[in-house]
């Protein structure tokens, strides 16, 4: 009953074939780079992605919970704890401080949630620029290490000290949260997230508690948002406010919203295609701001569901051409 | 079964529900009936916890339900609709009634991650059920449409369905049949029948005074937020003061 048809599991197979062998045809380490970051963001859009798009709370601090991850991480792994410990540790936080959050606001219907966690995202960056003991102020932590290396019986170890490495490792936390994503977002667990958004009055007449199902996105969301920001502190080697400003949610919401709202894949396409671009915009300098911003505006106006949903329309619109005489025989028989 | 309490609502200003008492047997059909703004639609949301009442309590069987939120209530085995059809308009028909019955399964997050036999064993429970339901409403070859696709009485349908789907002991409808012509309210009157003879207890609210008349075991008035009577069709027929009140001293019957 939620299943997909058959061309998109043979679309989404050659996408994973061209994401596992991208390491040997990717042209320069500059780009890897922008790829490995690409998918990190990724992991951030499509979690900030089940808390705005399927469950519909506007969550703008998603920012902030990436960057309590990346703290987390940087952080503990320099007092001594292995990565593989920090970095679920620093996802339990975040999704923590995320409930501890949603608690008061989610029980509220409307602006307040947006509002609060806005407030929060701000708050959290003052605090990491000036709380210099734990975060080290404006400069931020440094010399971050990178993931311990995983040793696999008779064949040695795992090491991410190259980058191809890396990029597999944030392959596979990608395919990881997509699959959970997927799981959770495709059953009647995610029904209830977009029931609630659909309808709150509705969802609440037949059982399901709005304030739960809320919060549990949030927690999801946060959680995941945690994990991609430890993930992220620990590749690059260092954390400075700016992984946990409002910028960085802005740049999770633009993805969203360019990528398409509501759907797994619109996420990933969006952190994906978006800084490519911008990339190969680099030389318009400042007034590719003033293209972004256009584009925007004529993707809410006019692709309210982005750039996937953009495609549904046209996908609809293919097949409605190709069958005019049968669909109004369906008209008929009302 | 089901017991309202002088109930009192009010909002600012206005008394809107003043003192109501009555209560709701097992298997029958209780008919709400009053003229527009006596408070019909208000005393379904105090029933449901919609709304918190201003005075008054609300039993379902001797376990008082006010005070609880909507979905607490639910739980309880109480289903209602809203006057206003209400759907999850973004999904599609089964899914409406997928969500409808999720509060009687398990799906919770672990489970749903990692598929356990409990996860698929309630999604199927609950994928027969919505199927079930929907060959009930006559709607089952339309169970990949998405709402917009559905004519007003089918929505109409939908919405008892997705009340139905989670076989509640008593059914609470508010005007199902509002804005429907003559042919269509007969086949929804038809359809309360059949839950009734299934075994749910229902209390409707409706304006449509012929078919209340053929439809209810008994009926409560309502005027300006009052109660100001009670009794079987016939009784409430020659009542003088629904008469006076309610059909404007003119029954047309
Ligand atoms: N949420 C509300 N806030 C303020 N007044 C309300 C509210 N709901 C209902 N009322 C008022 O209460 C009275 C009864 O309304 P309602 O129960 O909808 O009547 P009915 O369903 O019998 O037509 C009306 O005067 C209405 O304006
Ligand atoms: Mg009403």
């Amino acid at each position: 009953m939620f299943t997909k048809p058959f061309h998109y599991n043979l679309l989404y197979l050659l996408l994973l074939v061209a994401a596992l062998l991208l390491p040997f045809y990717v042209p320069d380490a500059y780009i890897f780079q922008i790829v490995i970051m690409s998918f990190l963001f990724a992991i951030a859009t499509s979690s900030m992605n089940l808390i705005i798009g399927f469950a519909g709370q506007a969550s703008l601090a998603h920012g902030a919970f990436f960057g309590i991850g990346a703290y987390g991480v940087a952080i503990m792994t320099k007092a001594g704890l292995s990565f593989w410990l920090a970095l679920p540790l620093a996802a339990l936080i975040s999704a923590g401080i995320g409930a501890v959050i949603g608690i008061p606001s989610l029980r509220t219907r409307g602006h307040y949630f947006a509002i609060v966690t806005l407030c929060f995202g701000v708050i959290l960056w003052i605090v990491a620029g000036n709380w210099i003991q734990l975060t080290g102020g404006h400069n931020g932590i440094f010399g971050i290490p990178l993931p311990s290396s995983i040793p696999i019986p008779f064949l040695g170890e795992i090491d991410f000290y190259s980058q191809t490495a890396q990029y597999y490792l944030a392959l596979t936390f990608l395919l990881l949260t997509l699959f959970v994503l997927h799981r959770l977002i495709y059953s009647m667990f995610g029904l209830t997230f977009m029931a609630m958004r659909n309808n709150e009055p509705l969802a609440d007449a037949v059982g399901i508690d709005p304030f739960t199902t809320k919060l549990m996105a949030f927690v999801i969301a946060n959680f995941i948002a945690g994990m991609a920001g430890g993930i992220y502190a620990s590749i690059i080697g260092a954390v400075s406010p700016s992984a946990a400003s409002h910028l960085m949610t802005f740049n999770f919401l633009i993805y969203v919203i360019l990528g398409g709202i509501a759907t797994l894949s619109g996420s990933v396409i969006g952190a994906f295609a978006i800084p490519i671009i911008m990339e190969l915009l680099q030389f318009l300098g400042d007034y590719r701001m003033l293209i972004f911003g256009a584009l925007l505006v004529v993707v809410i106006i006019y692709f309210p569901q982005g750039f996937v949903g953009g495609l549904r329309q046209l996908n609809q619109k293919v097949v409605a051409w190709r069958q005019p005489k049968q669909t109004e025989g369906a008209n008929v028989s009302r | 079964m089901f017991l309202v309490k002088s109930l009192t609502k009010h909002f600012d200003g206005i008394i809107a529900v003043q003192d109501v008492t009555f209560t709701i047997n097992q298997g029958e059909i209780l008919a709400i009936i009053g003229p527009n703004g006596a408070g019909k639609s208000t005393v379904f949301n105090l029933m449901t916890g919609t709304i918190t009442p201003t005075s008054g309590m609300v039993f379902m069987e001797k376990v008082r339900i006010s005070g609880l939120p909507p979905n607490k209530v639910a739980v309880k085995g109480i289903a209602r609709t809203f006057q206003t059809t209400s759907l999850f308009d973004q999904l599609r028909v089964i899914d409406n009634l997928l969500i409808g019955y999720k509060y009687r399964t398990r799906i919770g997050f672990w489970n749903t991650l990692l598929h356990t036999p409990a996860w698929k064993r309630y999604q199927t429970e609950a994928f027969m059920r919505a199927m079930e339901m929907l060959e009930f409403l006559g709607l089952a070859d339309k169970a990949e449409y998405f709402i917009p696709a559905l004519s007003q009485e089918e929505q109409k349908r939908l919405a008892i369905g997705i009340a139905m789907v989670s076989k509640p002991r008593i059914l609470l409808l508010d005007e199902p049949t509002g804005g429907l012509i003559q042919e269509e309210t007969d086949r929804i009157t038809r359809l309360i029948e059949r839950i009734r003879d299934q075994g749910t207890t229902v209390c409707i609210i409706e304006h449509k005074m012929q078919m209340i008349m053929g439809l209810a075991d008994r009926i409560v008035v309502l005027n300006y937020g009052k109660k100001i009577a009670e009794g079987t069709p016939d009784e409430i027929k020659s009542n003088q003061a629904v008469i006076e009140a309610y059909l404007g001293g003119e029954v047309h019957v």
